[in-house]
């Protein structure tokens, strides 16, 4: 067979899959956006139990490794507390977010932190509350300062959402798999249409970070 | 339900996992180590499309998931008419984590040498020092000690990287959890005992190399450098 006729009849396979891998990839983004939020000011609370509880979720999920967490949301959650996530996609959705989210609440944190603390005085200065502060001066700063690192870790979402096929979720690599399976010849070409999918995908990503990273810079006051 | 017989059970499985897990770790990161100042040449030749092709390679390699790269090694790579050649799991691990990583850390040495002072490089010509004696002896002693502490992060995120490899068949922890999972019906345990094992090799790690970069960080400071370090005694650092 021909290269390109092979192309031809795998493309479709892979397309079958493509659904599920973006499916995953915005709803993990969002939830992991949720939790990066969460985690980033429950890191810098007032209340130490909040703060302590945070650092020790976050440490958690940053010190092993996804594909672990993944596995562990996937076959030990069910078992430990009985607790049945109702499908794969949840059990994906969650352990990706869960990651993601507590390496980014870091960038959160890291970005409050580094606008510059004349700012929250003038804002004290100007007889703001403790809420109005972080949300007309502090937060719009930092988010600007967020976003490039944001995009990095889009990034690398996109990448992690190839594990889920190892769980058996229909991803473009699961697809490819399925025909590497009844064509054995085609494998090299599979695989490397997965990757230029992959890229193809993350194209539009690496632009979007490239635009944040010019933007983050304007209007903020950093230390 | 929780089983300590089944937790103590897979402790020596995963224990030897463990080692695997941690020399295929150092191999892939030497690995990358290395073949990351191949690109920071590369990207170096003035020539532009050279340079171009350069860049789309490394960010190809970049934003593509690390796991079919090792697929397209494993599976891939011996079907290739012609120059097919069948890998063992560990040259695949190495060289696969060992490329996708390489792409990272060159960029890491790039701002490192980016960073030496313009001086410096004007200075080795006006010695008419050799090419080899310019990068050797006066541009990376400069540009790479103050990069150590990215380049331990890295070490640490290729560490948590490493579990890929068990797909590949690579006898790492993951692999082993896996294999007792099946051999006794319990994974649960097994899950457990690995992400404790990573979690107390790579939360330590992660510590030290932030007391490192903060010692580094005033040791290379460009504006305070070692001679001004008497002037800041009894006012708190930060960083």
């Amino acid at each position: 067979m021909s290269p390109i006729s092979q192309i031809g009849e795998i493309f479709p396979v892979l397309v079958q899959g493509l659904n599920t891998t973006i499916l995953i990839l915005i709803t993990s983004a969002f939830f992991s956006f949720l939790v990066a939020f969460i985690a980033g000011f429950g890191r810098l609370s007032k209340n130490i139990i909040l703060r302590k509880c945070t650092g020790f979720f976050v440490e958690i999920f940053r010190g092993t490794s996804l594909i672990i967490q993944l596995f562990w949301f996937f076959y030990a959650l069910p078992i430990l507390f009985g607790i049945d996530l109702g499908s794969e996609f949840w059990a994906c959705v969650i352990a990706i977010s869960m990651n993601y989210g507590a390496y980014m609440s870091e960038t959160v944190r890291g970005s409050i932190l580094s606008v510059s603390h004349g700012q929250t005085e003038a804002a004290i200065a100007l007889n703001m509350s403790r809420f109005q502060r972080m949300k007309i001066v502090i937060l719009p700063q930092a988010i600007r300062m967020m976003l490039p690192e944001f995009g990095n870790y889009l990034i690398q979402m996109l990448k992690a959402t190839s594990l889920i096929s190892l769980v058996g979720l229909a991803d473009i690599v699961y697809k490819g798999q399925l025909y590497t399976n009844t064509n054995l010849s085609a494998t090299p070409t599979v695989y490397l249409l997965i990757l230029v999918f992959y890229f193809m995908i993350a194209l539009p990503l690496i632009g979007l970070t490239k635009w944040a990273e010019k933007q983050s810079s304007k209007g903020v006051a950093s230390q | 339900m929780w089983n300590w017989d089944m937790f103590f059970g897979s402790l020596p499985m995963v224990f030897k996992g463990m080692w695997v897990t941690l020399g295929v770790t150092i191999a892939c990161y030497l690995f990358a180590m290395v073949f990351g100042f191949v690109w920071v040449f590369l990207k170096r030749i003035p020539f532009k499309p050279i340079q171009w092709i350069v860049s789309i390679i490394l960010e190809f390699i970049r934003s593509t998931p690390p796991l079919v790269q090792l697929f397209f090694l494993f599976f891939g790579l011996p079907m290739v008419p012609y120059i097919g050649v069948s890998l063992s799991p560990l040259t695949v691990a190495v060289i696969g984590l060992g490329v996708h990583f390489s792409t990272y850390i060159s960029e890491i040495y790039r701002s490192g040498i980016e960073s030496v002072d313009k001086g410096q490089w004007e200075a080795s010509i006006a010695l008419n020092l050799s090419v080899k004696d310019k990068w050797i002896k006066v541009i990376l002693p400069q540009a790479i000690p103050p990069t150590i502490p990215m380049l331990g992060n890295y070490l640490i995120i290729m560490f948590k990287e490493v579990p890929l490899t068990s797909t590949v068949g690579v006898a790492g922890m993951l692999f082993m959890a896996d294999k007792f999972g099946a051999r006794n019906w319990a994974y649960l345990e097994p899950y457990t005992l690995v992400a404790i094992f990573f979690l107390l090799l790579s939360y330590p790690s992660a510590v030290l190399i932030k007391k490192l970069e903060n010692k580094l960080n005033r040791r290379f400071d460009k504006k305070a450098p070692l001679g001004a370090k008497n002037l800041k005694k009894g006012v708190a650092i930060d960083g």
